[in-house]
């Protein structure tokens, strides 16, 4: 038999290593960020969101159970193969206890999927897919914010009931897109509107005219923009620049808007329009206590991701000193029996699926005159209960529900 | 014949052998699926002189059915790794068919829109998930003996399966065929003149290197238990060019080493403050500027003079490039 080098190098390599090294002990509780720092996402999470966990770590006390708290993050850069392979490292060698946030669906999902296989926690408090407390929920993971289905929901809702009872949809063609328009025309059927039309535009597309002149040319009292991001952004401005929804009787409704967004279009553009969120940082004076904290550091006030991090990693603290113990499953146990109360939300709960429950608003853009300065942006319409928000149980999806019933 | 870089290509091996000492396995197995997609693409440009700008098409492809296979079929994953490499193979001999008719800045445009095309295709098609991807994936057992469930396990298969893939490269530019490839690259009327016809063997190595890309694609899927759209976009396509200037082209080693370096820092950074996307295109503009070469070219060139400075008779000959076959 010929001496194989390779072979013996690889079979000793292999032999040495097969428990990985562990650097870190279980003597520290870690909070994983994983967050698009420099990309299209910064803004509405990114160093925000890092900081937003750090400031709740730091109200939390620093320690739990005698232990340390750490906050790490790192950017995953939109690719979801440094999230993921960053998400195991945390895992396996750096012994992370809890990721509180990733950017992108499909990072999230699959983060979510490793924290079931590893035994760990993973909240969601950015992304907004459905599919975390339906299809993939898991008894690991909690989607603490939002999802697409409350905001559609939500926002057909509310707006029916505001008289906003002929729709047009612009949606973006894609699955997202596609389900997200499917959401808000149940909820506005189920108020007694209806839908009279809809456009699909390619993701990206830049230009929307054509689609704004067949929603200005139809009789539809609410323009709808089943759009994320950049798109988003774009469909607004061009509304704008067409007058639609400015001094004529439409409305326009974003289903998916943060407060970056209208900050960064200016209220002149973004005036008047109606869009759903879980936090406003000028709602009372508790978030206007923890919103001007964070805006000291960050020079911006938070968004509802943002606070929800904050809110979120404070709950998960609480529940580790509450369950007197660092175990994944008794941790969850006492995340999903305790009430939340705090600036973020009020009397909310974690549902069997994971889903948090709690109340949306429905908000209007200010018009320039109506706003006092910078951040003045929203004026609350509506409040939405969490029953009529989020999926009932009914109709859930999760087999976790499905096991209750 | 150029000889094979047999010595820095052992240290390489030798050194991805021992790397998991060191490095998380998970984290080696994507530099390796870089690399080899970095190898599939350099196959074109390098050796045939085609720059390909749409070959995330083919690495989505591979990673999208590899997926489809694992997840939804539950195929074995020497099965699942065929099938997304004769999907992609397939989807490289459409694509070339309408490439390879048109030279320099027309080839990559029309690769590029092509590669848009697949990836708006990718973004619709129900059976992708939108922009959730395509997931739950269970890699199970390779040839029904390696559990790929242990990281360690799943990157000595991927290690094994590159190699292999690489030799097979090596194979072909080595064999008349390639010897073709490269006489087109020259010049192209010549080796019409000489009674080859060109369309064919571009469209050849282009649906090889499709192929491979696919693996690659199918690689990374079955590893990190995940097909997304970012493995279709444009951008990955261009990291693949980065990857193979950066690391130095008409060599053997460059794509690796590129894939390498790029993978490595995009990794690196993530963990760091500094911002990833500004050190990348520094770490670019540098290597252009600097090292037209690129890494691996630069540093055989740098061998090469210390040995003719020592004029050692029979100067090992390994640049593919510079061989005059004339």
């Amino acid at each position: 038999m010929t001496f194989k080098p390779i072979t013996t190098a690889a079979l000793i390599a292999g032999t040495a290593l097969s428990p990985l090294p562990a650097f870190a002990g279980p003597d520290a509780i870690k909070v994983g960020l994983l967050m698009d720092m420099t990309g299209n996402y910064s803004d509405v999470a990114g160093q925000g969101s890092v900081t937003a966990a750090e400031m709740a770590v730091e109200d939390f006390g620093g320690t739990v159970l005698g232990k340390p708290i750490e906050v790490v993050h790192a950017d995953m850069q939109n690719k979801v193969d440094i999230a993921t392979s960053i998400a195991r490292e945390w895992f396996d060698v750096e012994a992370v206890d809890a990721i509180v946030d990733s950017n992108m669906s499909s990072a999230g999902l699959a983060v979510s999927e490793i924290a079931v296989e590893k035994d760990r926690l993973m909240i969601m408090n950015i992304s907004g897919s459905p599919r975390f407390t339906n299809e993939s929920c898991n008894p690991n993971t909690i989607h603490y914010v939002y999802d697409t289905y409350a905001l559609a929901t939500s926002t057909g809702k509310a707006v029916v009931r505001g008289g906003g009872d002929k729709w047009f949809f612009v949606t973006v063609d894609y699955t997202f897109g596609h389900d997200f328009q499917a959401q808000a025309e149940d909820a506005v059927a189920s108020e007694g509107g209806e839908t009279i039309g809809s456009v699909l535009v390619p993701l990206n597309a830049g230009d929307y005219s054509s689609a704004l002149i067949q929603a200005q040319s139809s009789d539809a009292n609410v323009i709808a923009f089943a759009t994320a991001g950049a798109d988003t952004s774009n469909a607004i401005k061009q509304a704008a620049e067409f007058g639609i929804g400015q001094g004529d009787d439409r409305q326009l409704a974003g289903l998916l808007v943060y407060i970056n967004e209208i900050d960064a279009l200016g209220l002149e553009t973004a005036q008047g329009m109606l869009l759903t969120s879980a936090f406003y940082w000028d709602l009372d004076e508790e978030t206007r206590a923890f919103s001007n904290r964070y805006m000291e550091k960050m020079g911006k006030m938070p968004n509802m991701s943002q606070a929800g991090v904050y809110s979120s990693t404070m709950h998960y603290l609480k529940a580790v000193e509450a369950a007197g113990t660092e175990d994944h499953a008794a941790v969850m146990a006492k995340m999903k029996e305790m009430p939340i109360n705090d600036f973020f939300v009020k009397d909310g709960y974690i549902r069997e699926d994971g889903r948090m429950m709690r109340d949306m608003y429905l908000f209007r853009v200010k018009s320039p005159d109506q706003s006092t300065g910078p951040w003045d942006y929203y004026e609350k319409v509506a409040t939405i209960s969490a029953d009529d928000a989020f999926t009932p149980v009914s109709e859930s999806r999760c087999y976790l529900l499905k096991e209750q019933n | 014949m150029p000889r094979f870089p047999l010595l820095p290509a052992l240290a390489l091996l030798l050194l991805l052998c021992i790397a998991p000492l060191v490095f998380y396995p998970i984290f080696l197995i994507k530099l390796l699926c870089f690399a080899l997609f970095a190898a599939a693409f350099h196959l074109l440009l390098g050796y045939v002189g085609l720059l390909s700008f749409g070959h995330a098409a083919f690495f989505g492809t591979g990673a999208y059915m590899s997926a489809q296979a694992l997840a939804r079929w539950n195929l074995a994953p020497e099965l699942a790794l065929l099938f997304a490499v004769a999907m992609s193979a397939a989807l490289g001999a459409v694509i070339g068919f309408l490439a390879v008719r048109r030279q320099g800045i027309y080839f990559a445009m029309i690769t590029l829109a092509l590669g848009q095309m697949v990836y708006f295709i990718y973004l619709q098609a129900p059976f992708t998930g939108g922009e959730d991807g395509i997931r739950g994936i269970t890699p199970g057992h390779f040839l029904g003996v390696v559990d790929l469930a242990d990281p360690l396990a799943l990157y000595f298969t991927v290690l094994a399966l590159t190699v292999l893939a690489f030799a097979l490269v090596w194979r072909i530019v080595q064999s008349p065929f390639g010897m073709i490839l490269e006489a087109i690259r020259e010049n192209e009327p010549r080796a019409i003149s000489l009674g080859y016809n060109p369309t064919l063997y571009k469209l050849a190595a282009f649906t090889f290197s499709a192929g491979l890309a696919g693996l690659a694609g199918g690689l990374k899927a079955m590893s990190f238990q995940i097909a997304t759209l970012v493995d279709v976009t444009w951008q990955m396509s261009g990291e693949v060019v980065l990857m193979t200037l950066v690391g130095g082209i008409g060599t053997f080693l460059g794509p690796v080493v590129g894939a390498f370096i790029i993978g490595g820092l995009e990794q690196f950074l993530a963990r760091s403050t500094l911002p990833a996307p500004v050190i990348l295109g520094a770490a670019f503009i540098l290597c252009v500027m600097l090292f037209r070469k690129g890494v691996a070219g630069t540093a055989r060139s740098l061998v090469q003079a210390w040995a003719q400075r020592r004029s050692t008779p029979n100067t090992p000959e390994t640049d593919p490039t510079n061989r005059t076959d004339k």
